[in-house]
Protein backbone atom coordinates (compact mmCIF):
# COMPACT_ATOMS: atom_id res chain seq x y z
CA UNK A 1 0.00 0.00 0.00
CA UNK A 2 0.99 3.32 -0.92
CA UNK A 3 0.23 6.96 1.42
CA UNK A 4 0.89 10.06 -1.01
CA UNK A 5 0.52 13.05 0.85
CA UNK A 6 0.01 16.36 -1.24
CA UNK A 7 0.53 20.02 0.68
CA UNK A 8 -1.16 22.92 -1.24
CA UNK A 9 -0.16 26.18 -0.49
CA UNK A 10 -0.70 29.35 -2.08
CA UNK A 11 1.60 31.14 -3.81
CA UNK A 12 4.12 33.53 -1.55
CA UNK A 13 2.57 36.64 -4.16
CA UNK A 14 -0.74 35.93 -3.40
CA UNK A 15 -2.64 37.19 -0.71
CA UNK A 16 -3.76 34.74 1.79
CA UNK A 17 -6.72 36.72 3.93
CA UNK A 18 -7.06 33.22 5.92
CA UNK A 19 -3.43 33.37 7.03
CA UNK A 20 -3.76 37.13 8.07
CA UNK A 21 -6.59 36.05 10.04
CA UNK A 22 -5.17 33.27 11.75
CA UNK A 23 -1.83 35.51 13.02
CA UNK A 24 -4.45 37.93 14.09
CA UNK A 25 -5.80 35.15 16.47
CA UNK A 26 -2.17 33.99 17.34
CA UNK A 27 -1.18 37.53 18.76
CA UNK A 28 -4.34 38.10 20.07
CA UNK A 29 -4.05 34.81 21.93
CA UNK A 30 -0.91 35.74 23.26
CA UNK A 31 2.25 34.39 21.16
CA UNK A 32 4.33 36.82 20.58
CA UNK A 33 6.65 37.27 17.32
CA UNK A 34 4.49 35.63 14.86
CA UNK A 35 6.02 37.42 11.48
CA UNK A 36 3.60 35.28 8.62
CA UNK A 37 1.37 32.86 8.86
CA UNK A 38 0.17 31.08 5.58
CA UNK A 39 -3.03 28.51 5.60
CA UNK A 40 -2.72 25.62 3.19
CA UNK A 41 -4.23 22.40 2.66
CA UNK A 42 -3.21 18.71 2.76
CA UNK A 43 -4.63 15.81 1.22
CA UNK A 44 -4.07 12.20 2.56
CA UNK A 45 -4.41 9.98 -0.81
CA UNK A 46 -4.37 5.88 0.15
CA UNK A 47 -3.44 3.77 -2.81
CA UNK A 48 -3.44 0.08 -3.10
CA UNK A 49 0.00 -1.58 -4.41
CA UNK A 50 3.05 0.34 -4.97
CA UNK A 51 2.61 4.10 -6.53
CA UNK A 52 4.91 3.69 -9.58
CA UNK A 53 4.92 4.23 -13.35
CA UNK A 54 2.16 5.40 -15.17
CA UNK A 55 0.42 5.81 -11.82
CA UNK A 56 2.62 7.38 -10.37
CA UNK A 57 2.85 10.17 -13.30
CA UNK A 58 -0.98 10.27 -13.38
CA UNK A 59 -0.53 11.87 -9.89
CA UNK A 60 1.67 14.08 -9.95
CA UNK A 61 0.01 15.63 -13.29
CA UNK A 62 -3.76 15.34 -10.82
CA UNK A 63 -2.24 17.04 -8.36
CA UNK A 64 -1.22 20.29 -10.64
CA UNK A 65 -4.36 19.96 -12.25
CA UNK A 66 -7.33 18.89 -9.81
CA UNK A 67 -5.75 19.16 -6.03
CA UNK A 68 -4.06 22.71 -7.15
CA UNK A 69 -4.54 25.76 -9.27
CA UNK A 70 -1.17 26.26 -11.44
CA UNK A 71 -2.02 29.52 -11.54
CA UNK A 72 -2.31 30.56 -7.26
CA UNK A 73 -1.11 27.61 -5.86
CA UNK A 74 1.87 25.67 -5.26
CA UNK A 75 2.00 21.93 -4.66
CA UNK A 76 4.40 19.44 -3.03
CA UNK A 77 3.94 15.57 -3.03
CA UNK A 78 5.74 12.70 -1.57
CA UNK A 79 4.90 9.25 -1.82
CA UNK A 80 5.78 6.70 1.37
CA UNK A 81 5.47 3.15 -0.39
CA UNK B 1 -36.49 31.48 -34.30
CA UNK B 2 -34.87 33.20 -31.79
CA UNK B 3 -31.25 32.45 -30.61
CA UNK B 4 -30.98 29.05 -28.14
CA UNK B 5 -29.25 30.37 -24.89
CA UNK B 6 -28.12 27.39 -22.63
CA UNK B 7 -28.11 27.83 -19.05
CA UNK B 8 -25.92 24.82 -17.41
CA UNK B 9 -26.91 23.96 -13.93
CA UNK B 10 -24.33 22.17 -11.57
CA UNK B 11 -25.12 20.74 -8.51
CA UNK B 12 -24.89 23.27 -6.16
CA UNK B 13 -25.93 26.02 -8.95
CA UNK B 14 -28.31 29.20 -7.74
CA UNK B 15 -28.61 31.53 -10.14
CA UNK B 16 -29.62 28.85 -13.37
CA UNK B 17 -33.20 30.37 -12.88
CA UNK B 18 -32.39 34.09 -13.07
CA UNK B 19 -30.04 33.39 -15.77
CA UNK B 20 -33.00 31.87 -17.72
CA UNK B 21 -35.40 34.59 -16.94
CA UNK B 22 -32.63 37.53 -17.85
CA UNK B 23 -32.26 35.38 -21.34
CA UNK B 24 -36.49 35.19 -22.09
CA UNK B 25 -36.52 38.66 -21.07
CA UNK B 26 -33.81 39.57 -23.76
CA UNK B 27 -35.95 38.12 -26.02
CA UNK B 28 -34.03 34.78 -26.69
CA UNK B 29 -34.92 31.18 -25.88
CA UNK B 30 -33.09 29.47 -22.29
CA UNK B 31 -32.25 26.16 -22.90
CA UNK B 32 -31.38 24.43 -19.59
CA UNK B 33 -28.55 22.17 -19.69
CA UNK B 34 -27.46 19.73 -17.09
CA UNK B 35 -23.77 19.43 -15.84
CA UNK B 36 -24.08 15.60 -16.84
CA UNK B 37 -25.39 16.09 -20.64
CA UNK B 38 -23.10 14.80 -23.20
CA UNK B 39 -24.35 17.15 -25.42
CA UNK B 40 -24.79 20.92 -25.80
CA UNK B 41 -28.78 20.54 -27.27
CA UNK B 42 -27.75 22.39 -30.58
CA UNK B 43 -27.06 25.92 -28.19
CA UNK B 44 -25.74 29.12 -29.98
CA UNK B 45 -24.26 30.45 -26.64
CA UNK B 46 -23.86 29.55 -22.91
CA UNK B 47 -24.18 30.99 -19.79
CA UNK B 48 -22.18 29.66 -16.43
CA UNK B 49 -24.57 30.96 -13.62
CA UNK B 50 -23.60 31.43 -10.25
CA UNK B 51 -23.86 29.47 -7.05
CA UNK B 52 -21.22 26.93 -5.25
CA UNK B 53 -21.36 24.37 -8.22
CA UNK B 54 -20.34 20.86 -6.08
CA UNK B 55 -20.84 22.65 -2.43
CA UNK B 56 -17.31 25.51 -3.87
CA UNK B 57 -15.48 21.91 -2.74
CA UNK B 58 -11.63 21.57 -3.13
CA UNK B 59 -11.37 25.56 -4.93
CA UNK B 60 -14.57 27.16 -6.44
CA UNK B 61 -15.21 25.71 -9.66
CA UNK B 62 -12.48 23.01 -9.76
CA UNK B 63 -14.26 20.28 -9.78
CA UNK B 64 -17.30 21.80 -12.41
CA UNK B 65 -14.47 22.13 -14.54
CA UNK B 66 -14.34 18.36 -15.26
CA UNK B 67 -18.31 17.96 -15.52
CA UNK B 68 -19.28 16.31 -18.96
CA UNK B 69 -20.63 19.59 -19.99
CA UNK B 70 -18.10 21.55 -19.15
CA UNK B 71 -15.33 19.32 -21.53
CA UNK B 72 -17.82 20.09 -24.49
CA UNK B 73 -18.42 23.79 -23.78
CA UNK B 74 -14.45 24.07 -23.14
CA UNK B 75 -13.96 22.73 -26.46
CA UNK B 76 -16.05 25.42 -28.60
CA UNK B 77 -15.33 27.83 -26.49
CA UNK B 78 -11.69 28.13 -27.97
CA UNK B 79 -13.47 28.14 -31.43
CA UNK B 80 -15.82 30.88 -31.27
CA UNK B 81 -18.93 29.52 -29.05
CA UNK B 82 -19.98 32.64 -27.16
CA UNK B 83 -19.82 32.04 -22.93
CA UNK B 84 -20.77 33.63 -20.21
CA UNK B 85 -19.71 33.20 -16.77
CA UNK B 86 -21.16 34.65 -14.02
CA UNK B 87 -19.67 34.24 -10.40
CA UNK B 88 -18.87 31.11 -9.84
CA UNK B 89 -19.35 30.81 -13.62
CA UNK B 90 -16.45 33.28 -13.83
CA UNK B 91 -14.32 30.83 -10.91
CA UNK B 92 -14.83 27.99 -13.68
CA UNK B 93 -13.83 29.41 -16.50
CA UNK B 94 -10.80 30.73 -14.58
CA UNK B 95 -10.41 27.22 -13.44
CA UNK B 96 -10.74 25.84 -16.90
CA UNK B 97 -8.54 28.35 -18.25
CA UNK B 98 -10.90 29.93 -20.46
CA UNK B 99 -9.67 32.89 -18.67
CA UNK B 100 -6.64 33.79 -17.32
CA UNK B 101 -6.11 34.24 -13.24
CA UNK B 102 -8.20 33.03 -10.23
CA UNK B 103 -10.93 34.47 -7.94
CA UNK B 104 -9.48 33.88 -4.29
CA UNK B 105 -11.05 34.89 -0.81
CA UNK B 106 -12.50 38.39 -0.73
CA UNK B 107 -9.27 40.04 1.35
CA UNK B 108 -11.84 41.61 4.30
CA UNK B 109 -12.88 37.66 4.38
CA UNK B 110 -16.60 38.76 4.65
CA UNK B 111 -19.12 37.12 1.96
CA UNK B 112 -20.76 40.64 0.91
CA UNK B 113 -24.09 41.26 -0.52
CA UNK B 114 -24.15 44.71 -2.31
CA UNK B 115 -25.67 46.62 -5.20
CA UNK B 116 -22.15 47.79 -6.74
CA UNK B 117 -21.64 50.56 -9.44
CA UNK B 118 -19.56 49.48 -11.91
CA UNK B 119 -17.75 50.86 -14.87
CA UNK B 120 -18.06 49.11 -18.34
CA UNK B 121 -14.69 49.50 -19.84
CA UNK B 122 -15.02 47.12 -23.34
CA UNK B 123 -17.73 47.18 -25.33
CA UNK B 124 -16.03 45.11 -27.87
CA UNK B 125 -16.92 41.62 -26.50
CA UNK B 126 -19.98 39.75 -27.85
CA UNK B 127 -21.39 40.28 -24.16
CA UNK B 128 -20.92 44.23 -24.02
CA UNK B 129 -21.40 45.42 -27.18
CA UNK B 130 -24.99 46.87 -26.58
CA UNK B 131 -23.14 48.89 -23.81
CA UNK B 132 -21.16 52.44 -24.42
CA UNK B 133 -17.41 52.58 -23.53
CA UNK B 134 -17.00 54.12 -19.95
CA UNK B 135 -20.73 53.70 -19.13
CA UNK B 136 -21.62 52.97 -15.47
CA UNK B 137 -23.90 51.04 -14.10
CA UNK B 138 -25.62 49.20 -11.36
CA UNK B 139 -26.35 45.64 -10.30
CA UNK B 140 -25.90 43.15 -7.40
CA UNK B 141 -22.76 41.99 -6.08
CA UNK B 142 -22.71 38.95 -3.77
CA UNK B 143 -19.69 36.42 -3.67
CA UNK B 144 -17.23 35.17 -1.20
CA UNK B 145 -14.34 34.41 -3.30
CA UNK B 146 -14.29 37.34 -5.14
CA UNK B 147 -11.12 38.48 -5.77
CA UNK B 148 -9.57 38.28 -8.73
CA UNK B 149 -6.07 37.74 -9.10
CA UNK B 150 -3.05 37.36 -12.05
CA UNK B 151 0.44 38.34 -12.43
CA UNK B 152 1.45 41.88 -12.97
CA UNK B 153 2.07 40.58 -16.53
CA UNK B 154 -1.31 39.07 -17.16
CA UNK B 155 -3.02 42.21 -15.73
CA UNK B 156 -0.66 44.36 -17.74
CA UNK B 157 -1.84 42.31 -20.86
CA UNK B 158 -5.51 42.64 -20.42
CA UNK B 159 -5.40 46.10 -19.50
CA UNK B 160 -3.12 46.80 -22.90
CA UNK B 161 -5.59 44.27 -24.85
CA UNK B 162 -8.85 45.77 -23.57
CA UNK B 163 -9.56 42.92 -22.03
CA UNK B 164 -10.74 43.95 -18.70
CA UNK B 165 -15.00 43.96 -19.42
CA UNK B 166 -15.70 45.95 -15.93
CA UNK B 167 -14.07 47.35 -12.91
CA UNK B 168 -15.63 48.24 -9.94
CA UNK B 169 -16.37 52.02 -8.72
CA UNK B 170 -16.10 54.21 -5.71
CA UNK B 171 -14.68 50.88 -3.50
CA UNK B 172 -12.94 47.88 -4.24
CA UNK B 173 -15.40 45.42 -2.51
CA UNK B 174 -13.52 42.55 -2.71
CA UNK B 175 -9.59 43.12 -3.04
CA UNK B 176 -9.47 42.19 -6.76
CA UNK B 177 -6.24 43.37 -8.34
CA UNK B 178 -6.92 46.62 -10.36
CA UNK B 179 -10.18 47.08 -9.26
CA UNK B 180 -11.35 43.94 -12.22
CA UNK B 181 -14.69 43.33 -11.97
CA UNK B 182 -15.04 41.30 -15.27
CA UNK B 183 -12.55 40.08 -18.12
CA UNK B 184 -12.48 38.32 -21.53
CA UNK B 185 -10.43 36.27 -23.61
CA UNK B 186 -8.60 37.46 -26.48
CA UNK B 187 -11.42 36.77 -29.24
CA UNK B 188 -13.91 38.61 -26.87
CA UNK B 189 -16.71 35.73 -26.71
CA UNK B 190 -15.51 34.39 -23.30
CA UNK B 191 -16.80 36.58 -21.19
CA UNK B 192 -16.42 36.23 -16.67
CA UNK B 193 -17.79 38.49 -14.12
CA UNK B 194 -18.24 38.16 -10.78
CA UNK B 195 -21.27 41.04 -10.37
CA UNK B 196 -24.66 39.63 -11.29
CA UNK B 197 -26.32 41.33 -14.58
CA UNK B 198 -28.81 38.24 -14.79
CA UNK B 199 -30.40 39.76 -10.96
CA UNK B 200 -30.76 43.50 -12.68
CA UNK B 201 -33.40 43.25 -15.28
CA UNK B 202 -36.48 43.70 -13.85
CA UNK B 203 -37.63 46.76 -12.11
CA UNK B 204 -39.60 44.70 -9.16
CA UNK B 205 -36.66 42.30 -8.26
CA UNK B 206 -33.57 44.43 -9.10
CA UNK B 207 -32.09 47.60 -8.22
CA UNK B 208 -31.71 48.72 -11.87
CA UNK B 209 -32.11 47.27 -15.28
CA UNK B 210 -28.88 47.95 -16.11
CA UNK B 211 -27.94 43.91 -16.50
CA UNK B 212 -29.93 43.56 -19.83
CA UNK B 213 -27.61 44.99 -22.30
CA UNK B 214 -25.19 42.06 -21.33
CA UNK B 215 -27.95 39.37 -22.72
CA UNK B 216 -29.18 42.14 -25.65
CA UNK B 217 -25.31 42.32 -26.91
CA UNK B 218 -24.99 38.16 -27.50
CA UNK B 219 -28.63 38.41 -28.99
CA UNK B 220 -27.74 40.80 -31.41
CA UNK B 221 -24.35 39.36 -32.08
CA UNK B 222 -26.37 36.07 -32.82
CA UNK B 223 -28.89 37.60 -35.06
CA UNK B 224 -25.81 39.17 -37.02
CA UNK B 225 -24.16 36.32 -37.55
CA UNK B 226 -27.00 33.74 -38.76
Amino acid sequence: MARVVVNVALKPEILDPQGRAVQGALGRLGLTGVSDVRQGKQFIIDLEGELEGDRAELMEKLAGELLSNPVIEDFALTVEN
Amino acid sequence: MSARIGVVTFPGSLDDADAARAIRIAGATPVALWHGDANLHDVDAVVLPGGFSYGDYLRCGAIAKFAPVMSLIIEKAQVGLPVLGICNGFQILCESHLLPGALTRNDHQHFICVDQKLQIESTETLWTSDFVPGQQIVIPLKNGEGGYVASEATLDELFSENRVVATYVGNNPNGSYRNVAGISNKAGNVVGLMPHPEHAVEALTGPTTDGIPFFTSILKSLVGAT
